[in-house]
């Protein structure tokens, strides 16, 4: 008989482990069941289909051709709970999936807004494709916006509402954006292009309550007492990893399902992959949360690997994530170090939770109007790097941390007042790269 | 018709990236948005290209640059055939 392999969750874990499945026991019954009623999406996409870089229809990276040659059982249905000593699903209209293998890849949804008034019409957030086209129908031109939350999600909702002609107003609870991941001229150099956009940022400014009529929002009221109008109001404030199913199925969880190194949870037979699980790390002892796509995927196929009967440890790299911050090309690597941050309530999407580790770090920076580099340096290696502008060293900086590369040689003078930061660091690499090869 | 001699080098070296250089992309950079392909002239999906991890191989792509240039997360850049940087 057959192995029954199911998966829940079509985002980028799910797909990875169905089709690392496929390729390594093409004979099995493998179903996948989402909630999503579109699929699998590029989620990190929405954002450029927020902006009109790309129409919606453009976010679909397979083709149903394609999906459909993966030979997957797809069910739409919400799955209502795990039947551990039956091993099989519960749906919510009743019907039941068996299995002899699981993969829960249910991702993260938006942290809900943690002030009166959530639940009125107009207030928002963005997890899934169809919250992207919902607001796309509600941005018409002139229409008056409220952005609250940090990390990247916030800036991308108030960059979406700018560019479908609303009228938008980001709120900062704090003096500064993402101030537990940027630096005060990160933050001020994201929030002037912002500004510059047309963008109104409000700082210092909480918000009390929604305000509506007939069910509907007209107003953000602060806390100090004033009120803007608005029929939008898109929180992004963190994410939360969807554990109801894990919680009820008695797995162990944490901010995460814990999982191992294997993407085990505690229960036999049972994986996690993706945004909802916690996963340990060896070399620190600790699990920590991704929100990362690169990072799903490559849980998904480690997962699958190991559901399909081939052991295989997932080897961490270093959290990374590239992305367009108020237009400026930004990459963020490793260990950046870092405190709170009142915008966020949970981990946003595309952080890790690793870029805060704390470890002794000397700061470099390389400044040129827009293009900006920040190194952490540690006593023989650089620990982590945010780039913003231009992204030419960006590549090579990722490969010296991954590698732990010995910076030894140049440390001294990357550390000398009036340092040029650019040419050691091209110089360096260009020694070290050929010493150990091009990326491979 | 005279030969403009500006052009001419501008072909030769046309022929020349052509026939030695690619787009090659960086997997772990790439969300899978799909810009690339949206933007491509010969209609390639590029994108298809970065999630296998491989080298747009299709003997249509000009090496125009698109999706290189507008990639927002610098996924894909040039290399001569036969490097992988």
């Amino acid at each position: 008989m057959s192995t029954d392999y199911v998966i829940v969750g079509s985002g980028v874990a799910g797909i990875a482990a169905a089709e690392t499945l496929r390729a390594h026991v093409p004979g099995a019954t493998i179903t996948l069941i989402s909630e999503d009623p579109a699929g699998f999406y590029s989620r990190p996409g929405l954002a450029y289909y927020l902006t009109g870089v790309i129409p919606d229809k453009q976010l679909f990276p397979q083709s149903a051709e394609a999906l459909r040659a993966l030979n997957l059982k797809w069910i739409q249905a919400r799955v209502e709970r795990i039947d551990t000593q039956a091993c099989c699903l519960v749906l919510a209209d009743k019907r039941r999936v068996p299995y002899d293998r699981l993969l829960l890849a249910t991702g993260a949804r938006a942290a809900a807004p943690d002030f009166p008034g959530g639940e009125l019409d107009g207030v928002v957030t963005l997890d899934t494709y169809d919250d992207a086209r919902r607001l796309v129908q509600r941005a018409r031109r002139g229409t008056h916006a409220v952005v609250v939350g940090g990390g990247i999600t916030a800036v991308e909702l108030a960059e979406g509402l700018h560019a479908r002609g609303c009228h938008v107003h980001y709120l900062l609870r704090g003096a500064r954006y993402w101030a537990n991941l940027l630096d005060a001229e990160e933050s001020e150099l994201i929030e002037g292009r912002l500004r510059a956009d047309g963008i109104e940022i409000h700082y210092h400014t909480r918000i009390r309550q929604a305000v509506g009529t007939g069910g509907r929002l007209t107003a953000v009221e602060t806390e100090s007492g004033t009120q803007i109008p608005c029929k939008i109001l898109a929180v992004a404030i963190g994410t939360r990893p969807r554990l109801e199913l894990a919680r009820t199925a008695g797995l162990t969880t944490d901010r995460g399902i814990l999982a191992d190194q294997f993407l085990k949870t505690n229960v036999p037979n049972i994986f996690a992959a993706g945004d909802v699980a916690q996963v340990y790390d060896p070399l620190t002892g600790q699990a920590t949360l991704d929100t990362l796509w690169p990072t799903a995927r490559a849980h998904g196929v480690v997962a699958a690997m190991n559901m399909a009967g081939t052991p295989m440890i997932y080897q961490r790299t270093v959290a990374a994530n590239v992305t367009l911050l108020a237009g400026l090309p930004t990459t963020i690597i490793g260990v950046l170090g870092g405190a709170n941050d009142d915008d966020l309530v949970a981990i946003a999407r595309g952080n890790s939770e690793t870029w805060l580790a704390t470890v002794p770090t000397w700061v470099v920076v390389e400044r040129h109007d827009v293009n900006r580099i920040r190194l952490m340096l540690g006593d023989r290696a650089i620990n982590g790097a945010l780039i913003i502008g231009d992204q030419t060293l960006a590549r090579p900086i990722q490969r010296l941390i991954d590698a732990q590369a010995d910076i030894t040689a140049i440390r001294a003078d990357l550390l000398a007042p009036g340092a040029d930061v650019l040419a050691l660091l091209h110089r360096f690499w260009t020694e070290w790269e050929a010493a150990h090869g091009p990326v491979s | 018709m005279s030969i403009d001699r500006n052009s001419l080098i501008f072909d030769l070296t046309r022929a020349d990236v052509l026939a030695t250089g690619q787009v090659v992309p960086d997997p772990p950079r790439c969300v899978q948005c799909g810009i690339c392909s949206y933007n491509c002239p010969l209609g390639l999906d590029v994108r298809a290209y970065a999630w296998a991890g491989e080298s747009i191989a299709d003997s249509r792509c000009l090496t125009c640059g698109q999706c290189v240039a507008r990639c927002p997360r610098g996924v894909l850049h040039f290399a001569r055939i036969g490097e992988s940087i």
